[in-house]
């Protein structure tokens, strides 16, 4: 059991963090102490053609040294500074300090690639997580940041002062820790430059899923379901050209036996995803609320074993565990809707 | 003279607002009105006695959970588990309700006006004379009455847009009573569909008139619908499934 919050102005409009932290928190119930944390999209105008990268440094390593060395590599660092953080007595105490970079890949240096400098940002976010100790990536995205720690939602706020972000689109996450209590990189979101995550739920097929991804190279080093599902998300979509819908009944696919009722060319399309993406399938009680700079997705697992809630009203699109944290924010919110398991809810923002 | 009070929840946690409840309803309070509900679970939960809970706003999961006696009135949506093993007493929700509506419910009355979630009805029970009443005004979704081991769930699906599958998944007592056809497909393995009798009619009407009157709806179409009757195919639909002898 976890709470999960997001929302979305399709006309871009900014929201301070402090509705977000004000709905979160009216799910305390579901989440434990140990984890929070909220992404924000649209917060860094002033660098909005640099790769945001939020690295949380363990101060008893000496990470930061191998990671500026790493990035000078692979692209050029224009601003990096201290993420700023006010104390908060009651978080889980630690050594962690955040950092954020302002950083421009080298695109030359992945040749033949569609996507050049997100490739480079992913190959870097893979080897950092991986291989230098004491320092973790949990976001890498333009205009896009992840703030986290081990705490109840509004202490985790309070110590980023999220209020101060203004941002046009928002994930948040209240965990319900059952394993590595005290790490802050582990509760959700996740991000890798477009893809953010948060998830209520457990994936049962962690281990096939992470052993498809691995195979593509993608380095699962958190251990987390959102880290899974966001490389997973960043394979079918960006490498594989899957629209998003087709990339979430890959994760989530109707059952054989609903396939072969639906008509031919329909049971055929879904067929060849079950077949080309068994491995992707993700099995277990899940609702997983994702988001790219130009969308917020939400869906559940195909037994409806997790909650979801979405709320509409004027431009803003509201995917939550509960209609409470929804009305927390939007008190006059125009419909309540419960979608059917495994049907996706898909918000664009708007060209 | 009946004495009532008034409360407003707005921005309380609920356990202050649960013992106010529950003083109030100790010294004799038999009206309680609370306002501006927003999220707060176990609302009316282990209350025990004769008074009526009038809710505006959404409460929380776990409405009337433990409940022996009252009635909660709710204007507004619920969340997950309204009714989580009630004991009886009665729940009228005015708007729609999450998954898992009725849990292990094992008396009383449960009556929404809205659509339910997944899961409605899970594992209901009976005993002698406790057999507890779940009646949905709209449409309830897939695997209603899973595990369902007694009572009575109706469902009216006034909108006409229940598309639930897998319903009566695991049933092994009681009754489910879905108003107009059901596709034989959408029925689990262990439930069967069986003509609704004169007496079936006889005995759901009362039930039907009351959640008719609660809402301001007119009974009659109600009482002379159509109705599909799921009961167990036995009273052990998994004997070989999970059990070897």
């Amino acid at each position: 059991m976890c709470g999960i919050f997001g929302v979305m102005d399709k006309r871009r409009q900014m929201m301070d963090g402090s509705g977000i932290r004000q709905a979160l928190s009216m799910m305390n119930e579901r989440g434990s102490g140990e984890g929070a944390g909220y992404a924000a999209y649209g917060i860094y105008p002033e660098y909005q053609d640099c790769y945001a990268l939020h690295v949380f440094f363990d101060n008893a390593c000496d990470g930061k040294a191998v990671v500026d060395a790493m990035l000078e590599e692979w692209g050029t660092i224009e601003h990096d500074e201290v993420i700023p953080t006010y104390d908060q007595p009651n978080l889980r105490a630690t050594c962690t300090t955040p950092w954020r970079y302002f950083f421009v890949p080298d695109p030359s240096l992945a040749p033949g690639s569609a996507s050049p400098e997100r490739d480079v940002i992913t190959s870097l976010v893979m080897r950092i997580n991986a291989n230098v100790d004491g320092a973790q990536v949990v976001s890498s995205g333009k205009n896009v940041g992840v703030f986290k720690a081990s705490g109840w939602p509004e202490d985790v706020a309070n110590f980023y002062r999220i209020e101060d972000y203004e941002g046009y689109l928002w994930l948040a996450h209240n965990q319900y820790t059952t394993s590595n209590p005290g790490r802050w990189e582990k509760p959700d979101p996740f991000n890798l430059h477009d893809w953010s995550v948060v998830e209520n739920g457990k994936i049962t097929s962690y281990g096939t899923n992470r052993r498809y991804i691995e195979s593509f190279g993608y380095t699962c080093s958190l251990e987390t379901d959102s880290e899974l599902i966001t490389y997973v998300i960043d394979l079918l979509v960006r490498q594989h050209g899957l629209d998003i819908d087709l990339a979430i009944r890959a994760l989530s696919p109707p059952f054989w036996e609903d396939i072969d009722l639906m008509p031919e060319a329909e049971a055929d399309l879904n067929r060849a995803l079950r077949l080309a993406y068994g491995s992707a399938t993700m099995n277990g009680p899940y609702t997983v609320l994702a988001a790219n700079p130009d969308m917020m997705v939400g869906f559940t697992d195909r037994g409806k074993l997790r909650p979801m809630v979405v709320g509409e009203c004027g431009d803003r699109l509201y995917v939550a565990s509960e209609e409470a944290a929804i009305r927390a924010m939007e008190p006059g919110v125009e419909s309540i809707t419960m979608p059917a398991a495994g049907e996706p809810v898909i918000g664009r923002v708007a060209p | 003279m009946t004495k009532s009070l008034t409360i407003d929840a707005k921005g309380m946690h609920y356990t202050p607002l649960n013992r106010q409840i529950r003083e109030a309803v100790a010294n004799g309070v038999r009206e309680v009105t609370v306002n501006g509900v927003l999220g707060q679970r176990f609302i009316g939960s282990g209350l025990q006695g004769d008074a009526t809970i009038t809710i505006h706003g959404v409460p929380g999961g776990d409405l009337a959970m433990f409940m022996s006696g009252p009635t909660i009135i709710v204007h507004g949506n619920a969340d997950h588990a309204p009714g989580n093993t009630m004991d009886s007493g009665k729940v009228v929700i005015h708007g729609s309700a999450g998954d898992a509506v009725a849990h292990s419910m094992r008396g009383g009355k449960i009556f929404i006006r809205g659509n339910i979630g997944y899961r409605g009805g899970i594992h209901m029970k009976q005993y002698e004379e406790k057999r507890p009443i779940l009646v949905v005004g709209g449409a309830a979704q897939t695997f209603l009455g899973e595990y369902m081991a007694g009572g009575l769930l109706i469902v009216l699906d006034l909108d006409e847009t229940m598309h639930a599958c897998g319903i009566g998944s695991g049933i092994h007592g009681g009754e489910i009573i879905i108003r107009g056809d059901v596709d034989d497909a959408s029925l689990a393995a262990g439930a069967k569909k069986v003509p609704l009798t004169d007496e079936d009619r006889k005995r759901i009407a009362p039930v039907i008139r009351e959640f008719a009157g609660d809402f301001g709806l007119d009974p009659e179409p109600l009482l002379n619908a159509d109705y599909t009757r799921i009961v167990p195919a036995s009273a052990r639909p998994f004997a070989g499934k999970y059990t070897w002898e």
